[in-house]
């Protein structure tokens, strides 16, 4: 048994809590960024790309975040690639987020009114002015709210990176209660920390979606 | 560098991927059957014009917290907080019961707020008719608010459900026999730990289609009354 003040012990999680906030951040970003680009693909007139990407989408929420991270960490490694930890953890959560952005925001663009597709083709905009000057800014509007609201499942996302050794807040939670026998205070102080991070996310997102609605 | 994938080697543990769908299912059926009903009585309370005139504030005070809480940390910490917080606490649980009682409390808190959703939107003029009826406070629920309610918000419900379902891996990771800790053992036995997961993700994938079907067609024939 190894002795942990409680100073050591929180100051140890906040640490380790840094990794949690760089591994959302990085997930977020990058599935932002693949999720956007999928969301174009899928708005393209070609039937393939289109059931390549719901294929993908389908893929994505239908298996466990879990598997989805032992398959990058277990598969990069038969491709030759060395892996740690973290960039299993980054690029695992990078294709979960980019699945379900791309879904989130196929359906904000899609309730955009048609009216404003046949507008701008009769104006002879192409497919790319479209999306640039038409759709995508009134779609951006309502789509906010719910990738605001996603980011909160993203964080929460990041725990299971502990289950291949990445030491994120609950692995290194789990490690010092293994050191200190005391599992009951360590782990309240890692879901207060993850409240903590959270629950400010979850109440501006619900703070946008009343805003939203009440322009209407 | 040729890769060559053994598929052979982890179908042929067939027995063990039996046994952990079978954990599978019948946590997300345990959790959905009393998940469910915490998320009506936690809606109950929290709805607007629902308990409102019969439950104290605290009760109140308690079940935002309730839900808030465990809407906004990670299923694994509750799970860790269930199975090794507790017993230092004094409750001692076996693995399963803590993966059901942890995945009860989180489709609880998601149901809840879902369903409240549904509450809230039934039009006051139905309780009103309902009420000059004479009907009692426990019927005007059970038969006239609830059940367009969760018609109203049974897709949701069902996506929330399916979440849940495949959150049942994590339990793996406090030894419960499930799917994945099923993989996790394939692999520690023949070291296919890529085309044990494989088989395992499809294996989600399939699960999670067929559940999805099943309660859209309990949703239809129960709560819409199609045959």
């Amino acid at each position: 048994m190894v002795d942990f003040s409680i100073w050591d012990i929180v100051r140890n999680l906040l640490l380790a809590l840094r990794w949690t906030v760089g591994l959302s951040l990085m997930a977020f970003i990058g599935g932002g960024a693949v999720g956007l680009a999928l969301v174009l693909l899928r708005q393209s007139k070609s039937a393939i790309f289109n059931a390549i990407v719901s294929a993908y989408v389908q893929l994505f929420q239908g298996v466990p975040l879990l598997v989805q991270l032992f398959l990058a960490y277990y598969g990069l490694g038969l491709f030759g690639i060395d892996t740690a930890p973290w960039v299993a953890a980054g690029i695992g959560l990078t294709l979960y987020t980019s699945a379900f952005l791309c879904e989130i925001w196929r359906g904000c663009i899609a309730s955009v009114p048609k009216g404003q597709w046949e507008a701008s083709s009769s104006l002879a905009l192409t497919f790319y002015e479209q999306m640039r000057y038409v759709v995508l800014p009134q779609a951006l509007k309502i789509a906010v709210p719910p990738t605001v609201g996603f980011l909160v499942q993203v964080i929460k996302g990041t725990a299971l990176a502990s289950v291949i050794g990445f030491m994120e807040l609950t692995k290194v939670g789990k490690t010092i209660a293994n050191a200190t026998f005391s599992p009951f205070l360590i782990f309240s102080c890692v879901a207060l920390m993850y409240f903590v991070l959270c629950y400010p996310v979850s109440l501006y997102a619900q703070y946008l979606e009343r805003k939203i609605h009440a322009h209407r | 560098m040729k890769i060559q994938l053994d598929f052979g080697a982890v179908l042929s543990e067939w027995p063990l991927l039996l046994t952990g769908a079978t954990w599978t299912v019948a946590l997300t059926l345990i959790a959905v059957a009393l998940g469910t009903l915490l998320g009506i009585a936690c809606a109950w309370v929290r709805g607007r014009g629902m308990g409102a005139a019969l439950v104290p504030w605290w009760l109140k005070a308690v079940v935002t917290a309730y839900v808030e809480l465990i809407r906004n940390t990670p299923f694994i910490v509750q799970l860790f907080f269930i199975f090794f917080g507790l017993p230092a606490a004094g409750f001692k649980l076996s693995a399963e019961a803590a993966s059901c009682i942890a995945m009860v409390i989180n489709l609880g808190a998601y149901a809840a707020e879902i369903i409240r959703s549904g509450l809230e939107a039934t039009p006051k003029g139905q309780i009103e008719a309902a009420q000059s009826l004479a009907l009692s406070g426990r019927h005007i629920f059970w038969r006239v608010v609830l059940p367009p309610a969760l018609r109203k918000v049974w897709p949701s419900l069902v996506s929330q459900i399916i979440i849940v379902m495949l959150g049942s891996s994590v339990c793996g990771q406090i030894s419960t026999q499930e799917l994945s800790y099923a993989a996790d053992l394939i692999q520690s036995r023949n070291f296919r730990s890529f085309e044990a997961f494989i088989v395992v993700g499809c294996s989600y994938l399939l699960l999670s289609l067929g559940l999805r079907h099943v309660l859209n067609w309990a949703g239809a024939r129960f709560l819409l009354g199609r045959r």
